[in-house]
């Protein structure tokens, strides 16, 4: 089966064809749309369960699928279109396909009314087609196919809904962010190749280890690039400004895509080239940074945002910066485990907002108001009429916020424990640690003045609108209680020793990250007590936050936004984000558009070489024809002139 | 089929038939009655698609060299042949011409309604001068094909063009020849030059390439004389202002052949004459720092200038000046790489460019206009077309998977080792290109239709997806599976290498073998 894994990309790709067909030819067979954008998932995740049970029993740890030569130039540049199946992408692999069914059904329900239905499953198909091509990859060129491609899908179903100029606007956002982002990793390839002469993820991992030695520059240029393009790919400092523009697709999308699977994309990189990353110490350090800042970062815009959707976004782009903290620290297999349970909790929480914006939108459009479905100041109650969403967008807070025993609490902890071991080493951890801490108080906080402000108090939509408010179908609300079961029982495939594991995943990775893992220390023992005050300290600032959050959402008075004041002081500066998608166009998108503009088209281009340089040519040219007709004009008294002239300065260089 | 072709005799007369045919249809064409005019181009449009498609077939990739080779004399005193053959160089370029000509006639069968036998019999002479100029091996009929197309070029920009049409073709006509002109002196130059030691005045592009040593005293001239031409022709930054005009003004079959062959005829003719014979001058650090500095400032130049432009052709024109400069930067990266990736970009650019170009000709063919902002939100009317548009201008910011990545990837990374900054500074182009690509698309295709003139806009005709679809499959197919193009250019490119090894500065980058 492991040889027939191309078939996981097949399936989703006949989808796409199928249904991009249908959206041409027959938009509304919305039936034959569902059951082939559902089905070839169902037929992808069989695969996927196929390939990884026989992973399991296989004596090899990696195997390589060659498709077919992609680029055979010369012998020593020959790229094949092969794909890498090993513990890492097989993993991947369920993870993708398993959420990604769950939300193709979910989505059946969701876009039921849509008129781009058929359009919306062949992107959607599409999407799983490259996801799959990215994780599976065995080699840079190949996996970028993927990387450019999930770009290319998050820039079709942001802008999905075009005709709305602010959708249309964050999907080209979002595909230029990412693209300074592959520019680095462009510019990795090119170095790598230089250096190693491969570029298979095993040899760079051989090679690298071979050639290069660890806190040369080399492999820190090259760790550097690649990281450009996590940045870029899975929304952290300085390119995540994309990400919560994203929202604007339909929220599935954001469940699939903005959440569970592209976006991780970039942890996901750095741990298939993560024997780069340990040769390059440094470039280590700038990762668990990085992410240790990204994550306090948007947890504090996450405070004061009032879109339901905004405060998920930017509570992604945290829980992405842990992920990076955490393989930042070496400790991959806990980064790759924070990416899956991550994946289960948030495309849960995507998926329930989902169906109270589903919810809120039929409401408000029954009642002929224009307030927006999306805006938790207009909800409030809706517990009562949604009462199976409700529990499931609990169980997801709790575990978000890193309650025990949910799954988030023990990918997050690991993660922490990472940092904090890591100190010992170099300070740096230390401070990544302690931001890490106050990000998950935070995380706690606005998740539950989120649940609170939704579920809790009294509906403030409206009277009109409040007796049409009703809990979704069951085919929205059934992928919710399959990724509910997970986000609960999903800490069991890595737990730990302290809570009776194994710590399965972390074995089960262990080849992966072997030759990377032999380059550097491994983790340093924190003494049985210091971790059990570290689990104690993660465990206070989850229920504080979680508190603290509920308490203060209710008892402050929400006001629907056309009654609410201005903010003032730090929440205003929270709520417009740090001003820094304003900072960017002012140093970045402005001036680039005035040096085209007026610099380079307008002065350069058609002043100096066009008028000056190539008119000016013209013109010498036009002169000097307008001199030499001046000669022939026709007197002849002037032609002797000229002739007695011209003799006599010829006889006198004869002459001499 | 290559021995089916050969029970044929295909390789004798392949080459005869694509110059002749176009030729004799021009007086058929000029003599019939005006609606039987496209009629006739087409069916030989595809009389030559027919025949020159078997060369697919019929080049033989395992062989280095020139195939299909004919060589009379034409003018003795003078050394003047009829030569010709096709090798790893022009057997793409000949393939993608023979591709478009049907394309291109297809394409003007609504757009043109007047003059149609003048129309059609131009781009019959039009046809005859791109073959010839990738199939000649001797330098005065090389010289011939290529001042041969200005002529018509010339006439198709003024006459069927659009409001500025006359300046444009003059800019056009006046800054190509002054370019040629002085490639004419240097080629008379070369054969006195040879024959005086040789004693056999002979134009053959052999006879030039074996003697070539006894050019080098006056390399840095002649070089200069060809690169000016080529350069033009390119365009290459600072020379290229001429293609905005020309592009914008052409109707829509001369701005197709403009950019999927006239273009590439500046890059083949490095490749193929400007550095082959003068390679000392030509690859030395000097000249190879100016050329690829020059590439690079050109490619990204011409897109951060394509992103503010008003004017979707005048946008496209000024990319295709930053995807030549890809292909320049390819020839100068010299490697077996970067040249390969050179002929790659050559090629993708052709079938991108050439797509884009047909489009908005068809949204011209609509609404009368080419500026951006009259248009807005037609995805939702004419979703084929939106379709197309969007997959093709990924095709042109290479995305991989589609054609245009194969090529720019093999330039950049073929090229990194000896110029690693060059290649750094034009790889930022992946954000400008994604730019003005998504932006434009953005303003056409999407946000909300508010222009009511852009209402009754059709979505495509059969006709019209007849033209695309084909473009768009070759678009994929190029992406994910380019082996068989680089395995038919790959002969060439070795030779190349091996050719200019011997003179070649040593890169900034250890070879990537010595690691292996």
């Amino acid at each position: 089966m492991i040889q027939l894994v191309w078939l996981a990309v097949l399936f989703p790709l006949l989808g796409a064809v199928i249904n991009a067909a249908l959206a041409f030819r027959r938009p509304m067979a919305k039936t034959a749309v569902s059951i082939v954008g559902v089905g070839v998932m169902a037929a992808a995740f069989a695969v996927a369960l196929a390939v990884f049970r026989e992973l399991q029993q296989s004596p090899v740890a990696s195997y390589s699928v060659v498709l077919w030569h992609w680029m055979p130039v010369t012998d020593r540049l020959s790229i094949d279109l092969a794909f890498q199946v090993d513990h890492l992408s097989s993993v991947m692999l369920l993870v993708i396909t398993g959420v990604g069914g769950l939300i193709h059904l979910f989505s059946v329900g969701y876009m039921r009314s849509d008129p781009g239905y058929a359009r919306y499953f062949a992107y959607l198909n599409l999407f799983i087609v490259f996801m799959l091509v990215l994780v599976l990859g065995a080699s840079l060129p190949v996996s970028f196919i993927g990387w450019e491609g999930v770009g290319l899908c998050s820039y079709l179903l942001i802008g999905f809904w075009y005709e709305v100029d602010a959708n249309s606007n964050a999907g080209k956002k979002a595909f230029l962010a990412n693209r300074i982002g592959d520019f680095g990793v462009l510019i990795a390839m090119f170095l790598i190749w230089w250096s190693l002469g491969t570029l298979d993820f095993t040899g760079i991992m051989m090679q690298g280890g071979a050639h290069w030695s660890r806190g040369s520059t080399m492999p820190l240029l090259v760790a550097l690039f690649l990281f450009l393009g996590c940045t870029g790919k899975s929304a952290q400092i300085p390119l995540y400004v994309w990400l919560p523009d994203a929202m604007a697709g339909p929220t599935p999308v954001s469940a699939l895509i903005h959440a569970a699977t592209m976006v991780t994309a970039g942890v996901f990189l750095v741990v298939r080239t993560a024997a780069v990353f340990t040769l390059a110490p440094v470039a280590l350090e700038v990762v668990a940074v990085v992410g240790a800042l990204t994550a306090f970062f948007a947890a504090t815009i996450g405070l004061r945002q009032y879109d339901i959707k905004k405060v998920l976004a930017y509570s992604t782009v945290s829980q992405l910066g842990y992920m990076f903290l955490g393989v930042g620290t070496t400790a991959f297999a806990s980064g790759i485990f924070h990416l899956i349970t991550h994946a289960f909790f948030k495309a849960l929480l995507f998926l329930g907002a989902g169906s109270v914006i589903h919810a809120m939108h039929h409401a408000l459009h029954h009642a002929h108001s224009h307030a927006d479905p999306q805006d938790m100041r207009n909800m409030g109650g809706l517990r009562r009429a949604m009462p199976w969403t409700f529990a499931l967008m609990g169980i997801a807070t709790l575990a978000i916020a890193g309650v025990p025993p949910f799954a988030g609490f023990f990918s997050k902890d690991e993660i922490l424990g990472a940092a904090f071991a890591r100190g010992s080493e170099h300070p740096i951890y230390y401070v990544c640690w302690a931001l890490g801490l106050a990000a998950a108080l935070m995380t706690a906080f606005y998740m539950s003045r989120l649940v609170a402000m939704t579920f809790f108090g009294k509906y403030r939509g409206g009277e009109k609108s409040a007796e049409h408010l009703h809990e979704a179908p069951w085919v929205m609300t059934g992928p919710l209680v399959i990724l509910a079961i997970l986000t609960i029982g999903g800490g069991l495939i890595n737990l730990p020793h302290f809570a009776g594991g194994s710590s399965w995943l972390e074995h089960w990775l262990a080849p992966v990250v072997q030759v990377a893992m032999m380059m550097v220390t491994p983790t340093p023992e924190i003494p049985s007590g210091m971790e059990t005050t570290l689990i104690a300290l993660a465990i206070v600032a989850a229920v504080t936050g979680l508190v603290g959050g509920y308490v203060l959402t209710t008892r402050s008075s929400i006001v629907t936004p056309e009654h609410a004041p201005e903010e003032r002081g730090i929440w205003s500066l929270l709520y417009h984000k740090y001003y820094v998608d304003e900072v960017y166009h002012r140093l970045i998108v402005d001036p680039t558009m005035w040096l085209s503009r007026r610099a380079l088209w307008q002065t350069v281009d058609a002043f100096l070489i066009d008028r000056i340089g190539v008119g000016g040519t013209a013109r010498l040219a036009e002169g000097l024809g307008w001199l030499g007709s001046r000669l022939q004009n026709g007197q002849v008294a002037f032609y002797v002139t000229m002739f007695a002239v011209g003799a006599v300065l010829i006889l006198r260089t004869l002459v001499r | 089929m290559a021995d089916f072709l050969s029970s044929i005799g295909y390789e004798h007369w392949v080459i005869h038939v694509l110059l002749g045919l176009p030729i004799l249809a021009i007086p058929a064409i000029l003599f019939s009655p005006v609606k039987s005019a496209r009629y006739i181009a087409f069916g030989v449009a595809l009389t030559e698609l027919v025949v020159g498609i078997g060369l697919w077939w019929a080049y033989d990739s395992s062989r280095s060299g020139m195939q299909f080779v004919t060589d009379i004399s034409w003018v003795q005193g003078f050394g003047i042949g009829y030569r010709v053959g096709i090798d790893g160089l022009s057997v793409l370029m000949v393939l993608l011409s023979v591709i478009m000509l049907p394309l291109v006639v297809w394409s003007s069968w609504r757009g043109i309604d007047q003059k149609q036998r003048g129309f059609y019999a131009l781009i019959m002479a039009l046809n005859t001068g791109m073959l010839g100029v990738f199939v000649a091996t001797d330098l005065f009929l090389f010289y011939m094909f290529w001042e041969m197309l200005l002529i018509p070029m010339y006439f198709m920009i003024g006459i069927w063009g659009s409001a500025n049409r006359l300046y444009a073709a003059t800019k056009f006509v006046i800054y190509t020849f002054v370019g040629s002109f002085m490639m004419l002196v240097a080629i008379i130059w070369m054969v006195a030059v040879v024959a005086k030691t040789t004693g056999v005045t002979s134009f053959a592009y052999s006879n030039l390439l074996d003697h070539a040593e006894l050019l080098r005293p006056w390399g840095a001239w002649l070089f200069t004389a060809f690169a000016l031409a080529f350069a033009v022709k390119v365009p290459l930054f600072p020379f290229h202002t001429w293609l905005p005009d020309a592009h914008t003004e052409a109707p829509t079959a001369g701005s197709v052949d403009l950019a999927v062959i006239l273009l590439k005829m500046g890059t083949y003719g490095f490749l193929r004459f400007a550095i082959p014979f003068f390679p000392m001058f030509a690859l030395s650090k000097t000249t190879g720092m100016v050329m690829a500095t020059l590439a690079v400032i050109g490619i990204i130049y011409a897109a951060l200038v394509a992103m503010v432009q008003p004017d979707l052709k005048r946008l496209i024109a000024y990319s295709s000046v930053s995807h030549l400069g890809f292909v320049m930067l390819g020839i100068w990266g010299s490697t077996v790489e970067s040249v390969q990736g050179a002929i790659m970009v050559m090629v993708s650019h052709g079938l991108s460019t050439g797509a884009l170009f047909f489009m908005i000709g068809m949204l011209y063919e609509r609404r009368h206009t080419r500026k951006i902002t009259d248009y807005g939100g037609l995805a939702r009317i004419t979703p084929m077309l939106a379709t197309a548009f969007v997959i093709t201008a990924f095709s042109s910011i290479g995305l991989p998977g589609l054609n245009g990545f194969v090529g720019e990837f093999l330039v950049l990374i073929g090229s990194f080792g000896r110029y690693p900054w060059l290649v750094g500074a034009a790889s930022t182009v992946v954000v400008f290109s994604a730019g003005y690509m998504l932006w434009s698309t953005q303003r056409v295709f999407f946000n909300r239709l508010t222009n009511p003139l852009n209402e009754g806009i059709g979505d495509l005709n059969l006709r019209e997806l007849a033209v695309i679809v084909p473009l768009i499959v070759a678009m994929i197919w190029v992406g994910l599976y380019p082996a068989p193009l680089l395995k038919r250019t790959s002969g060439a490119a070795h030779a190349y290498i091996e050719m200019i090894q011997p003179v070649l500065p040593k890169p900034a980058l250890a070879d990537p073998e010595v690691h292996r």
